[in-house]
């Protein structure tokens, strides 16, 4: 059963204090957390409260997009059932507290892998589902075509993010004197831009589209500017002190990267298994058991692509041509399709 | 007939293992080491579990470049200089709308008070209405209604209106020139305080002449004070050398920038929290000025004096010393409720101090800061009322 945990206004205050403080000592024990998992029956995951294409919850209260499906495809490996998640929605400034205080086992809410977050929260990312960078939206009326002629600007921002550092570097390197206005949450953000309270609005330029599609009137009357001024890798992390879990949801998205290289899809995963590739037959566990090395089975890739598809149909259907937000593949695209997914040998 | 009870129990000082006293002071001891126990247990856990977790801690970052920018400031702030630089700034804003907001609140809630004993039924009705409407919605929900509104409805920043030359009206708010502050502007500020020392030296005259002759003329005396304020800060100006330079706010292709600013964020906040903490402030006089005996007003009727001159002169001053002590806990209330700032945009003391957790992931280091300036702007606050209190408390003789 999926329960949707809503959290009280503000819970970052409690929580951030509570999950050092009221927690008993959880001892770096390995393998502790896929145990956990196990008795417990559900992967607890943290997404974002509403990010179509990344996070979404429909109106029956079932969770769809790419950070979403990583969580699907780790439950599918670990519980052999893709739908035994309990979604946690967490804003931005309360994702970490969360993960640190044991509530979740996985954050995978479009988070940036920067060395602060890496070295020093207590976390480690996993990799990278989404190469993202942080760009400008500003209305066509405007007439605004680059982002920097945003001199003067007001930009809306939500906190709790990189956005704020980056956004405050642009605009000391190019002398523009932008004035962030700050929210705590998505919706009171995109409430202000909307209403016209802001030139610009800033965030990573996924999700850009996906705000422009899901909040705008008329999406047509919002442009999102040319210029990135950072870069955004994306990813799922997890908490310190698990190596075994920190492998298992590692290589599941490695997995997923790699069935699309050789075409393993959600539809044809049955059939490869009798492929003559000894890469598809490895990765699918017909051959050898690269299973057992993670503390797995043999067919734990087959049970993630079965249940997700490869990484690319993922990107098609959440944010990709497929979907609302029609974002082109670009960086995100394989290794040698001129992307930057590139995902280490499963064997 | 009450049968008289067995003699009090002799209040010994020998020492002795049943005497209350020390009983008493065993359990005193034992709760405190209690208490002490149980805050080191949960340091240590918290300190243990956050070096097992890799969680680094300590108050080293407060020193080091915060790297945002902050919306409105009421000192130049840059991005460059330290995170306690940003607190500061916090701390100001903060200090900025709860100041304001206290002195609004206080004066719409004891107009408000007062109307609500009106005899005219309108104006009672009116305040009764406002008196349940604001103290029946959430706070955070008024703040959005007051922000979403103005956002709306506010003329847009490409077309704003102009009251006047170099004043804007828009959603970016209101937009003044601005005097630059340089060295001669000191002058001004002495000027200006030197004004008010001299206006209230002025009250205290005209009010020694009044007990001394009877003579009493508010309006002149107070009109008198206003000059002789105006005129020492003008020629303290002039001491400092006439400083001229005005920040006039400009127009560019995209925005208005420049100039003072009275922001939509501020606006919505100091207007949110005033309006919603009248609501209680008027329950608070009201119920002041009713605790005053009946006969206090049929004394001052029979006297002949006016309504106004009954407000002020019998009912105010002794509905004061039941007002003061819940007054105090509201603009306690309305300092804390100003936290919710971040939820409109406002850069207050919280939206800094958890952008600057975010940054820097030091979750119990930045919210002890916080509470630690709460604790002790609320107490300052009420150490101050409960100095005003003490003076206008009955004295005993």
């Amino acid at each position: 059963m999926k329960t949707v945990h809503s959290l009280i206004q503000r819970p970052w205050l409690a929580a951030s204090l509570l999950a050092a403080m009221t927690t008993l000592s959880l001892p770096a024990m390995a393998g502790k957390t896929i145990d956990t998992i196990k008795t417990r029956g559900t992967l607890n995951c943290g997404v974002n409260t509403s990010l179509p294409g990344f996070s979404a919850a429909d109106s029956q209260g079932n969770w769809s997009g790419l950070d979403v499906d990583v969580c699907k495809a780790v439950a599918a490996t670990l519980l052999n059932d893709a739908t035994k998640v309990k979604w946690t929605p967490l804003n931005a400034s309360q994702r970490f507290a969360v993960l640190q205080a044991g509530e979740i086992d996985i954050l995978s809410r479009n988070t940036t892998w920067t060395l602060n977050r890496d070295a020093s929260l207590g976390l480690h990312f996993t990799g990278t589902t989404y190469y993202d960078g942080q760009g400008f939206m500003v209305t066509k009326k405007s007439k605004i075509t680059s982002a920097k002629s945003l001199k003067g600007a007001t930009v809306c921002v939500q906190s709790g993010t990189t956005t704020e550092k980056n956004l405050n570097d642009f605009s000391k390197m190019n002398k523009l004197n932008i004035k962030p206005v700050v929210f705590d949450t998505l919706e009171a953000t995109n409430k202000a831009y909307f209403s016209g309270r802001c030139q610009a609005y800033t965030t990573d330029a996924s999700g850009l589209a996906s705000v422009r599609n899901k909040e705008a009137g008329n999406p047509d009357d919002h442009v999102i500017l040319p210029d990135l001024i950072s870069k955004e890798p994306l990813g799922p992390s997890v908490r310190r002190g698990d190596d075994e879990f920190f492998a298992i949801v590692k290589w599941v998205v490695f997995a997923l990267i790699e069935a699309e290289e050789y075409g393993i899809t959600q539809a044809n995963v049955d059939q490869m298994k009798n492929s003559t590739d000894p890469v598809v037959l490895r990765i699918l566990g017909a051959s050898e058991d690269t299973g057992k090395l993670l503390g797995l089975d043999k067919e734990w890739a087959y049970r993630a692509i079965k249940a997700v598809g490869n990484y690319g149909e993922m990107f098609e259907r959440n944010v990709g041509p497929k979907s609302t937000l029609k974002l082109p593949r670009g960086l995100n695209n394989q290794w040698n399709k001129g992307g930057l997914m590139y995902a280490p040998p499963v064997r | 007939m009450i049968p008289p009870g067995p003699p009090p129990p002799s209040r010994s000082r020998a020492w002795s293992w049943r005497s209350q006293a020390f009983r008493g002071l065993i359990y005193q001891i034992l709760t405190l080491v209690l208490l002490v126990l149980a805050i080191t247990y949960l340091m240590s856990n918290t300190f243990a579990n956050m070096r097992t977790r890799g969680i680094q801690s300590g108050f080293d970052f407060f020193l080091q470049p915060a790297g945002f920018a902050i919306g409105e400031s009421l000192f130049e702030f840059d991005s460059a200089q330290g995170y306690w630089v940003a607190y500061l700034v916090g701390l100001s804003n903060t200090l900025r709308v709860a100041l304001i907001g206290i002195v609004l609140a206080t004066v719409l809630g004891t107009l408000i008070g007062i109307g609500r004993l009106s005899n005219n039924l309108l104006v009672r009705g009116l305040c009764a209405v406002h008196v349940e409407v604001t103290r029946n919605i959430p706070l955070l929900l008024q703040l959005f209604m007051w922000y979403f509104a103005m956002t709306e409805l506010l003329p847009s920043i490409e077309e704003p209106l102009r009251p006047m030359a170099h004043v804007f009206f828009s959603k970016n708010g209101l937009q003044y020139p601005l005097p630059e502050w340089s060295a001669g502007h000191w002058g001004t500020v002495v000027g200006l305080l030197a004004g008010v020392l001299a206006w209230r030296a002025w009250v205290r005259r005209a009010v020694h002449q009044f007990e001394a002759t009877g003579q009493f003329r508010p309006a002149r005396t107070h009109l008198t004070g206003v000059a002789m304020w105006l005129a020492l800060t003008a020629l303290g100006w002039l001491a400092g050398g006439a400083p001229g330079e005005l920040s006039i706010p400009e127009v560019t292709e995209i925005n208005v920038v420049g100039g003072g600013a009275v922001t939509p964020e501020y606006l919505t906040l100091l207007i949110g929290l005033s309006i919603y903490t009248s609501g209680y402030i008027a329950e608070v006089v009201r119920s002041g000025i009713q605790s005053v005996a009946y006969g206090q007003h049929e004394a001052a009727v029979a006297l002949g004096l006016s309504r106004s001159a009954e407000l002020r002169l019998v009912q105010l001053p002794q509905a004061l010393r039941v007002i003061i002590p819940p007054l105090t806990s509201q603009h306690l209330n309305l300092i804390k409720n100003s936290s919710l700032a971040v939820a409109v945009g406002y850069p207050d003391l919280v939206s800094i101090g958890s952008t600057a957790l975010n940054q820097t992931g030091r979750a119990i280091e930045c919210i002890a800061v916080l509470m630690l300036c709460y604790l002790t702007l609320s107490l300052l606050t009420s150490a101050a009322m409960n100095l005003y209190n003490r003076r206008v408390r009955i004295q005993d003789r």
